[in-house]
């Protein structure tokens, strides 16, 4: 679908990665560990290693979570745009196909201790 | 002047006829497209626009004596609060968020939609729809007055009252309500009054005020009961005004109901969205509670909103398509926001807090289904963490929904365990939604949203201060330690105990 307007109607996204000094926007989600009320935000360059990413960006972030130190990265699971995706920890997040704003979600089944609930 | 008088009293019919219908004219050199040249870009057909009915029969006249007296009303009220420390007769001062946020988004609301009335107004080319509109222009206006001098008593007192202005276009939670209003008054005039007349004003409205005015009530607060009562009366009207214009819209063309109906999914999606956060205020902002966010809802929502599509069903009008997803978040909605907005209050220019055990045990009989369950396990680790010296902070800020631009704390609607991750590629952008209903807002006029001043992503480019945290808060007039931050130790709670205990007992 098209808007309807009455004049020809030129619009621009204002959130191209040009604006952002030659960083990047990455969307983080932890999947189901909801004491973290929405996905973060984060603004990092292309060029971190995935690694590098995960213990600089992502674990301060999610530490308040009891879960947080316990996370066997090795097993953690992973989905991009929502689809199953396997990071190189040793390369950056460019050479992984991470791009502007991306959405990430972290998937740790096994562990759920604050908001476990029923559903697990 | 040198004129006959006319007969001293006019009927009511007549002088209705003399003061709306008969002010119009047939243009004679333009042709109506030049002189009404927004009327027929939207795809709405309409015949014949005297078949448009008034039930109010108001006229200019009588408008202004009815406005003007009611006006002095409210004004003797309000001097009369304010010379009784009528700040210091709400039960607690954790009501002042309800107000601080109502204030911050509802208020500024109420301008944009006399900003909106007035465009309209003009740009219909019935007149009997004219004068409405300018009637109703010009009550949003009063409303936002009364409101901002009711509410400035509180700002004398209290933190968080005084940079409402510069907040509602900068701080990040405002661009709910202003990204709303923003989109009503982008569209054409049948979509404006679809969407603040009907959907909002008729469908939702009653979920914001009847709950909110009981609120005040039950609390103590007398200048918010004395804004709600000298805005009722023309609520009544602008109900009525948004009923009959969608019927007038629907029985003047077939070709109509399409375009309405995805203007009433659009519109009510939006709008139940923006009222959740009066959900919140009921559930946890009250300290003396009227009902809870689900009972208003089976009320206001469910009970009426079905009678109300069940009606309009014999034009072929459904359901807006968010309406079962609205029911199903009935149980969630106010404490996911709740939750939210304690771990991000160092970003709020009002405080929130953990609920007490009283709170916890009211909303836990008021959702058996949910809170018990899915919530208070978070409350009490919130809680556990506070005691122990270390409260949660999100140090972390929240991606936004590229429609609605809440954070994207909404649950899937059937599994309320995980967050609703939805996206969308165009033209080489990647975009991101709450929920379904978002997405297909968005995808109906991507040109539209892809435009979005989403305030956490302006944060990172830069534009709101300069970068960094410290200068956002003075960009935003939010004054760290006092606006914001946690209700308990807030200089709001001392303050309110401290002149309360002066005015109670002898101490000084
Ligand atoms: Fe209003
Ligand atoms: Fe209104
Ligand atoms: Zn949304």
């Amino acid at each position: 679908m098209a808007i309807n307007a009455r004049k020809p109607y030129p619009s621009q996204p204002v959130d191209g990665i040009e604006r952002y000094h030659g960083n990047q926007l990455v969307y983080l989600s932890w999947d189901r560990h909801l004491i973290f009320a929405a996905p973060f935000i984060t603004c990092v360059l292309p060029g971190l290693r995935f690694g590098e990413f995960v213990d600089t960006v992502l674990a301060p972030l999610i530490a308040a979570d009891p879960d947080a130190a316990v996370i066997d990265w090795t097993k953690a699971q992973w989905l991009k745009a929502n689809q199953p995706f396997a990071p190189d920890f040793a390369r950056s997040l460019a050479d992984n196909g991470i791009g502007h704003k991306d959405q990430l979600r972290l998937q740790t089944p096994w562990l759920n201790t604050v908001c476990g609930g029923a559903a697990g | 002047m040198d004129m006959k008088v006319q007969k001293a009293k006019l009927g009511l019919k007549e002088r209705y006829r003399l003061m709306t219908r008969d002010l119009g004219w047939t243009p004679s050199y333009q042709p109506p497209e030049a002189l009404f040249p927004y009327a027929g870009y939207e795809g709405i057909v309409i015949h014949d626009w005297e078949k448009w009915e008034d039930p109010f029969r108001l006229t200019m006249d009588a408008y202004w004596k009815y406005q003007a007296e009611k006006d002095r009303k409210f004004y003797a009220i309000i001097d009369a609060q304010a010379q009784n420390n009528g700040h210091l007769n709400i039960t607690d001062a954790r009501y002042l968020s309800a107000l601080k946020i109502f204030l911050q988004a509802i208020s500024p609301g109420e301008y944009a939609a006399h900003k909106g009335f007035a465009r309209v107004g003009r740009e219909f080319p019935g007149v009997g729809t004219q004068v409405a509109c300018q009637m109703q222009a010009i009550d949003e206006l009063r409303h936002a007055q009364t409101q901002i001098h009711a509410l400035s008593n509180y700002n004398r007192y209290y933190n968080g009252f005084h940079a409402f202005i510069q907040q509602r276009d900068r701080i990040w939670y405002n661009s709910v309500p202003r990204s709303f209003f923003d989109d009503a008054m982008s569209g054409g005039p049948f979509e404006f009054i679809i969407a603040i007349g009907f959907s909002f004003e008729y469908v939702l409205t009653n979920l914001l005020f009847v709950p909110f005015m009981s609120g005040a009530a039950y609390n103590g607060d007398m200048a918010t009961v004395t804004f709600g009562f000298s805005a009722q009366s023309d609520e009544a009207r602008h109900m009525t005004l948004g009923l009959e214009c969608i019927k007038f819209v629907l029985e003047q063309d077939p070709r109509n109901v399409p375009i309405v109906q995805r203007w009433l999914d659009k519109w009510f999606w939006r709008g139940l969205r923006l009222l959740s956060l009066v959900g919140t205020m009921m559930d946890y902002m009250l300290p003396k509670r009227v009902m809870s966010w689900a009972e208003a809802w089976d009320i206001y929502g469910e009970d009426n909103g079905g009678a109300l599509f069940r009606d309009l069903a014999r034009y072929g009008i459904r359901p807006p398509a968010g309406w079962a997803d609205a029911g199903k978040a009935r149980d969630h909605i106010s404490h996911q926001f709740m939750l939210a907005l304690y771990q991000w209050s160092f970003g709020t220019a009002f405080h929130g807090w953990i609920p007490s055990d009283d709170d916890m045990d009211w909303l836990s009989a008021k959702y058996p289904d949910t809170f018990d369950r899915y919530y208070r396990p978070r409350w009490m680790h919130f809680r556990k963490l506070a005691e122990a010296g270390t409260p949660f902070r999100n140090v972390g800020l929240a991606k936004l929904c590229q429609t609605c631009q809440f954070p994207c704390v909404f649950t899937e609607a059937d599994d309320p365990t995980l967050l609703c991750h939805r996206e969308l590629e165009r033209e080489g952008h990647r975009y991101h939604f709450c929920s379904d209903h978002c997405q297909t807002i968005f995808e109906h006029e991507p040109e539209k949203y892809v435009q979005a001043w989403l305030p956490m992503n302006q944060l990172f480019q830069g534009t709101s201060g300069g970068g960094g945290i410290e200068n956002w808060m003075k960009w935003v007039n939010l004054v760290d330690g006092q606006d914001n931050g946690d209700f308990e130790g807030s200089q709001d709670q001392r303050n309110f105990a401290a002149w309360k205990g002066q005015s109670t007992t002898n101490a000084r």
